[in-house]
């Protein structure tokens, strides 16, 4: 048993969902109680799907055990194939289900649907999320799809995107793009956007352009071997990687590299002197391996930040990013358990960090501006407007996201001397909870006061302990006060009153003002 | 919305028949209790023994409520608890031992049960039996199951409640029981008004904290706050406590009706009942008034999901004057909803059980006004013009009693609202994420 409070993945069916629900014509029978259900809702509220998920559940209760549980399936099965009259059905066992043991796909097998029925085995005690995607992904293909003769045209596949993918709406429009303007056509883009019968046609393209190596990478290797398809290894997030997309694309096909950069912006914007500020930001990363690697560089190489530290939750990727790690000199941090994370980013004390919606939350708790990068996210993260990471508009998109969080290079050195301010530094993190409580090391630690809720970084209620209020500002030191701009003005009140509180001053006055100023400058 | 008892004349849907289907449900299990009643119980910590799925459950529902160290978790059996190679109640022992040392905050630890742990026959009360021994009279362990094969969503607190019951001390004091977990500041409504009432003895369950004074017998008589309480008030009438049967506190009326039952239970003349009730009434009243007005003769269809549909759908058509064309249940306690349903007009279709898919078309073919349903169809059915409501927001927002009475309608009116105010073309604005 391993104790969990939250976890980045969900279990394997639920990356077989992402699968069926970015697909069209396919459904998904699924064997598991009326809990389970709630996955739906990943899908409808977190990404604002307008149509149900493409999955029908057994729904067995206690009653159904020993007697039931198959006939049920079968039913089930039976009456959804009439229903939804699928191209295609997946079958399989959530987590209950595993552990009765009716088989799903031997009882498919006998009632002999007139189309093709997947089986699927997704070990739900061993593997999770985005492994549960990459092998139905996987079976899906290696079913549907077969030998063909190529396309006239040089095309190719996209493959990777799924239903509640970080940006693979945006990033799919942005690689088809790429590609076009090297005179490269998108033959299938699978399996979100796909329905069975194009599957059928994917061994039509000249390679495959493995777009998330997560959800995708058996497929890949599987129409390397059976189709003789290459697949591309680069990941074109961020400039220099966006490039090198390019070349390892034209070396594929033989085609000319060639790339349209003629909107690409991050370089000059990162060049330009407002953005000296960012010069050595000292930054974490945490997230699945594909978007933590092609980050990372975009971090040290494009940014100008310091990677201090880096890792992953899915084991899958772990070699990759420990290679990637050495190259960064820092040690990667391969693991699910967020409390775990949590303590690292602690130790390490970053500036910023890129993260999941989890960093966001543990940035949130430390006063450490994060920026989001890497699934599982939230439904902001789910942008109406164009937003992908991948490509020249990705880039543009990364700088500015990144970039959000922190202050304004102007600002910043207005605030040079409050530098150490809670917003942005480690130092004061603590006053966040109140008392210096230091923040769970484990799963438990102490309990949140009932009334606290998620803060906001910018809430200014939360950056004040209460027992500053005894602090006093005389009359001449609240006029100097005044004189400060206002948009910095509320930090250097709680900077100095911070410093104050500290040396056991009770009142404010000019000096301890300037005082504070020196304390804080750097 | 005259003074009235419960008009217990008319039968209302008592006695109409049930459609009963048997196929998809389109509802949360058990686990999701944990979410509020981990809030409410400030020294409680829930672990669930359970599968990644169990996890994942419940950190999706918890959504916007993620903290930082929540006093909930979940024990993810593995392989090799599975293979019988690790003893599960040694495991149990070694991760509540955990737990305990580094939370001595704690003092009640609810272990929960889950498909998984059923399945494999995992017993979790001898666990909870062994773990009190060892850590009386500091942590009381105790446990229940909040699985999907068991239980639907509500039922979880349920299960939590009436696992509770048993170890509550005995007394003889007569006194009045609350029981359902509700937001601090609705229960203090409450207990405020009882106390202007003159009945003073009033007790909650769930209790904030395992050390309160709560005990029961002979003397305890007990309201339900909830209507999906059902085992809770088995276990209470079997501590010898009885049931104050009632509508309940849904609205102007349901309030009043609920108070009324207590009320002259505990011997309150009209005059102090009048005293103490007109003017919150009368703010009830014009709070709804207000509310509702976008709901007037519009009609609304309940999908299964928290029990509260049956009264709910009495408070939006007494009170709001809506129509209800379906009234889903994932269960019907006829005991228990027996006021409710006197109350309810014929008329409604009423529903207990599920088969999502037939659901769904009926609801589409009546195509009422506003449906009521889980997090799961809403967006898809709002992509088809319907307005909804969805369901989980009725057990995480203080909607009980007369101050809340506006805010409760006003949780139904504002998706219609915002239908009609909304000028956009809907083919259009639907279906972009397709
Ligand atoms: S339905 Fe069962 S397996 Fe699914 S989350 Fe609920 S308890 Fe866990
Ligand atoms: S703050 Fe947390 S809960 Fe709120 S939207 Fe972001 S990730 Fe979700």
């Amino acid at each position: 048993m391993k104790l969990t409070v939250w976890t980045y993945e969900g279990p394997p069916h639920v990356g077989a969902m992402r699968v069926a629900t970015g697909m069209t014509g396919l459904h998904y029978v699924l064997h598991a109680p009326q809990g389970d259900t709630y996955a739906d809702l990943l899908f409808t509220m977190i990404e604002r799907r307008n149509h149900r998920p493409p999955v029908t559940y057994t729904t067995f209760q206690a009653r159904d055990l020993g007697s039931d549980t198959a006939n049920l399936f079968k039913s089930t099965l039976e009456n959804t194939y009439e229903r939804f009259k699928p191209e295609a059905i997946i079958v399989g066992a959530s987590c209950t289900a595993e552990l009765i043991q009716d088989d799903p796909g031997g009882m498919a097998e006998l009632i002999g649907l007139p189309i093709p029925v997947i089986p699927l085995e997704l070990p739900s005690y061993q593997r999770k999320e985005n492994f549960g995607a990459d092998e139905t992904f996987f079976q899906i293909v290696r079913t549907l799809a077969k030998p063909m003769e190529r396309t006239k045209q040089i095309t190719a596949n996209l493959i990777g995107p799924t239903a509640l993918g970080f940006r693979h709406r945006d990033d799919i429009q942005e690689v088809t793009a790429l590609l076009s303007d090297m005179g490269i056509s998108v033959n299938v883009v699978a399996p979100m956007t796909s329905s069975p019968s194009d599957i059928k046609r994917m061994g039509a393209a000249h390679f495959n352009v493995l777009m998330y190596p997560e959800t995708a990478e058996q497929a890949a290797r599987w129409m390397e071997r059976t189709f003789d398809q290459p697949y591309t290894k680069v990941v074109p997030i961020g400039v220099g990687a966006t490039r090198d997309f390019v070349d390892e694309v034209a070396r594929i096909t033989g085609v000319e590299p060639y790339l349209d950069d003629s909107r690409l912006r991050l370089p000059w914007y990162s060049a330009s002197v407002d953005s000296t500020y960012l010069t050595g930001k000292r930054v974490f990363l945490f997230g699945d391996g594909t978007h933590v690697r092609t980050a990372a560089r975009v971090a040290r190489d494009e940014m100008g930040f310091e990677v201090v530290g880096m890792g992953c939750y899915n084991r899958e990727m772990a070699r990759d990013v420990r290679a990637a790690a050495k190259e960064y000199g820092v040690e990667a941090l391969i693991t699910d358990d967020y409390l775990e994370v949590e303590r690292t980013i602690e130790a390490l004390q970053p500036e910023m960090i890129l993260g999941t919606q989890m960093e966001r939350h543990i940035g949130k708790r430390l006063g450490i501006p994060c920026a989001v990068i890497s699934a599982p996210v939230h439904v902001q993260d789910f942008p109406a407007r164009y937003s992908p990471q991948m490509g020249i508009e990705g880039a543009n998109v990364i700088f500015d996201t990144w970039v959000h969080p922190l202050v304004m290079g102007l600002e910043e050195h207005l605030l040079h001397m409050f530098r150490d301010d809670f917003e942005f530094n480690d130092a004061a993190g603590a006053s966040h909870h109140g008392g210096h409580a230091p923040a769970a090391s484990v799963a438990g630690g102490p309990a949140p006061r009932p009334a606290d809720s998620p803060r906001d970084i910018s809430d200014e209620r939360n950056g004040v302990p209460l027992d500053q209020g005894n602090v006093i500002w005389l009359a001449d030191a609240e006029k100097e006060l005044k004189k400060i701009p206002f948009f910095v003005r509320g930090k250097a009140r709680r900077n100095t009153e911070a410093f104050a509180t500290e040396r056991g001053v009770s009142e404010i006055s000019i000096d301890t003002l300037y005082e504070a100023k020196a304390h804080y400058a750097r | 919305m005259n003074d009235l008892t419960p008009p217990t004349l008319s039968r209302g849907c008592r006695d109409e028949p049930i459609l009963k289907q048997r196929g998809q449900h389109e509802v949360f299990c058990g686990l999701t209790g944990i979410i509020w009643l981990h809030r409410k119980m400030q020294d409680a910590f829930f672990l669930v023994i359970g599968s990644r799925t169990c996890a994942h459950l419940l950190q999706s529902a918890a959504g916007v409520m993620i903290f930082a160290e929540p006093r909930f978790g979940t024990a993810i059996l593995e392989e090799t608890d599975l293979a019988g190679l690790a003893d599960a109640q040694v495991e149990i022992d070694r991760v509540a031992e955990e737990l305990l040392a580094r939370r001595p905050d704690i003092k009640q630890l609810f272990l929960v049960g889950s498909c998984p742990s059923e399945v494999i026959k995992l017993d979790l009360t001898r666990a909870a039996e062994r773990l009190t021994e060892k850590h009386a009279p500091s942590v009381r362990v105790l446990n229940f199951s909040g699985s999907g094969i068991e239980t639907t969503f509500t039922q979880g607190e349920d299960a939590c409640l009436a696992s509770m019951v048993p170890v509550l001390p005995k007394t003889d004091a007569r006194q009045l029981m609350l029981v359902g977990a509700l937001p601090d500041v609705v229960e203090e409504q409450a207990v405020s008004l009882l106390n202007q009432m003159g009945i003073e003895d009033v007790k909650v369950l769930p209790a904030p904290r395992a050390d309160a004074d709560l005990g029961v017998g002979e003397g305890t008589v007990f309201a339900l706050t909830q209507p999906f309480l059902g085992d809770t008030h088995a276990a209470l009438t079997r501590r010898g406590a009885r049931h104050l049967v009632a509508p309940f506190p849904f609205g102007e009326e349901g309030t009043t009706a609920w108070l009324r039952v207590i009320a002259d239970e505990f011997g309150v003349d009209d005059e102090t009942f009048e005293r103490v009730t007109a003017a919150p009434r009368a703010r009830a009243r014009k709070a709804i008034a207000q509310a509702s007005e976008a709901l007037r003769d519009k009609s609304v269809f309940f999908f299964p999901d928290s029990q509260l549909e049956i009264p709910l759908a009495r408070f939006l058509t007494r009170e709001c004057g809506m129509t209800a064309i379906e009234v889903g249940a994932p269960f019907i306690h006829k005991g228990i909803m027996g006021p409710e349903l006197d109350m309810l007009e014929k008329g409604p279709r009423l529903a207990e059980g599920q088969d999502v898919d037939l659901q769904l078309a009926r609801c589409r073919e009546a195509r009422p006004d506003l449906s009521v349903c889980g997090l799961g169809l809403a967006n898809p059915l709002e992509a088809e013009g319907l307005a909804t409501k969805w369901a989980i927001e009725l057990v995480f927002t203080p909607v009980h009693f007369y101050e809340q009475a506006g805010d409760l309608a006003g949780l139904f009116s504002r998706p219609i609202r915002r239908a009609e105010m909304l000028k956009l073309d809907p083919s259009a604005s639907r279906g972009a994420n397709a």
